[in-house]
């Protein structure tokens, strides 16, 4: 594993910085990399510095994600435990369902312009629709004889949500909000890429104009570690939600 | 019993009829508002309208069927690339340690770069014509493809391996004539959260740096305010997207339907 990872590294040395093999052109060395990222730090880059970007693009994933993921489980425990709502609401779902969260940008920069309410509509319906689906899949699919024990037992229809539909789902509600929140940083990526002020999309677009790839790539770290750092916060959350749960 | 089923499925019937409509006469009531306005949100009978023009009549040098077209055709070349490659690496992976031990964290590093932020390096390093739009369907498919084929191969019941080894088979019958078929359904759902994946991808991609396809059509819309024409081609592209998903979901019924259950496996008739 150690060793995978340092023949790459020692590949990517060699290939750019002493064989030259990789024009930089075409992919940066490992110093351009360094270099765009102290001018990141110092004096900025399209607009901002790295901390004006991250926070840019790292708030309006959080707030969008944390809100309509939200409102997304909520929306799929109401489908899975009422056949009626499940019937009303299912129609515009499955309409709406198919339409992948990056056909809506060009939508959302006609209501919204290319600042960041667009983004966060965007970012909000990508979280959105994997939340609902898997929270509904959740409650569906606990065992009925739980549901009727716990009826036979006296418990009333707000103890049976709370108490066996909800815990019961969990597991399914994580894993919907685990790819919510990867769907959300695609599509903010996406978002920032075809038209934003800032963000660490923006930047990356600013980078491909200018031609300089130690740039693009620095501002993919960012998006990847990112990206793997809110996954491991919300795993955290879930191992403290689902103790019983240990894997 | 079956009367109170029946009117059951009567109501939930009429609440659908009812949902639908709900949605319908919202969005018409809000587009014909005395202060809407047509580009911000056109009717449900303009998007009609113009979907339906649509179909015959070129808009960004082509008509619906034609971009759909492009688009899906560098879809399926990505796909197919994507596939044939994923699939023999997640099998060997799962086949062998050392390989496993190699890709990991190669793959692990890549994973949580989202694919459409490729999207500058696809075109510093293969173009806006074929190659980068290709790339980035690429980058959209083959993961899932990848840990799918792999989580295959891994949970191969090990009783099955055993059992092809005591008979004989050698390393390229096991590969090809036990774990292929074995992780078979595993990687067909992989291939179908791919293709939603790569599908998703490519439109991102065409909304950027492709000058054809429907994703192009959508942005050139937006960039002429054709706000009717936004909406029809979101509504072609979640319909392409359903077919495709359709389409891969039938083929994982048809492959695990000879599947064992766990009950034939333990008691073997």
């Amino acid at each position: 594993m150690t060793a995978t990872v340092m023949v790459a590294a020692a590949a990517w040395v060699v290939l750019t910085s002493v064989a030259h093999v990789v024009p930089a052109s075409r992919f940066p060395a490992p110093l351009d990399v360094l270099h765009a990222g102290r001018q990141l730090a110092t004096s900025g880059y399209a607009g901002a510095t790295i901390w004006g970007h991250v926070a840019t693009s790292l708030g309006t994933v959080i707030g969008a994600f944390a809100v309509a993921g939200a409102a997304g489980t909520l929306l799929g425990i109401l489908m899975g435990s009422s056949r009626r709502f499940e019937a009303f609401v299912n129609p515009v779902f499955l309409l709406l369902r198919p339409i992948p969260p990056l056909a809506w940008i060009p939508l959302a920069i006609v209501w919204f312009g290319i600042g960041v309410q667009s983004k966060i509509f965007v970012v909000s319906l990508a979280a959105f629709v994997p939340a609902a689906i898997n929270s509904y899949t959740g409650v569906r699919s606990i065992d009925p004889a739980l549901i009727a024990a716990a009826r036979v037992h006296g418990a009333s229809s707000r103890v049976v949500l709370g108490e066996v539909l909800i815990p019961g789902a969990l597991p399914m509600i994580f894993t919907g909000l685990r790819i919510s929140l990867q769907a959300s940083w695609a599509a903010l990526v996406a978002a920032e890429l075809v038209g934003a002020v800032a963000g660490l999309g923006h930047v990356m677009t600013s980078a491909a104009y200018d031609i300089y790839p130690g740039m693009v790539l620095y501002a993919m770290l960012w998006v990847g570690g990112l990206g793997a750092t809110t996954s491991l916060a919300l795993a955290a959350l879930e191992r403290r939600a689902i103790p019983w749960a240990r894997r | 019993m079956g009367a109170a089923l029946n009117g059951d499925g009567r109501v939930r019937a009429a609440l659908a009829v009812a949902g639908s409509a709900l949605f319908l006469s919202v969005w018409w009531l809000a587009a014909a508002a005395p202060h809407a306005n047509a580009l911000f949100l056109p009717s449900p009978v303009a998007v009609a309208v113009a979907f339906a023009r649509f179909v015959h009549e070129p808009f960004a040098n082509a008509t619906l069927p034609q971009h759909l077209a492009a688009s899906f055709g560098r879809f399926a070349l990505g796909f197919a690339l994507a596939v044939s490659v994923a699939i023999p690496l997640g099998l060997a992976m799962g086949w062998s340690r050392r390989v496993d031990d190699v890709v990991t964290p190669l793959f692990e590093a890549v994973r949580y770069v989202a694919p459409i932020a490729w999207l500058p390096f696809a075109v510093l390093w293969f173009g806006t014509g074929i190659g980068g739009p290709t790339m980035i369907i690429f980058a959209g498919v083959f993961p899932a493809c990848l840990v799918n084929a792999y989580r295959g191969a891994r949970f191969v019941d090990p009783v099955l391996l055993e059992a092809a080894r005591t008979l004989g088979a050698g390393n390229r019958r096991m590969l090809v004539e036990v774990m292929f078929p074995a992780a078979l359904p595993t990687i067909v759902a992989g291939l179908r959260i791919g293709a939603g994946s790569g599908w998703q991808s490519l439109i991102g991609a065409e909304l950027i740096i492709v000058s054809s396809g429907i994703g192009y059509a959508m942005v050139q819309a937006q960039s002429s305010l054709e706000t009717p024409i936004v909406i029809s081609t979101m509504l072609a592209i979640g319909a392409v997207g359903a077919g495709i998903d359709v389409l891969l979901r039938s083929l994982e019924r048809r492959l695990s339907r000879w599947r064992p259950t766990p009950e034939q496996r333990t008691t073997p008739s």
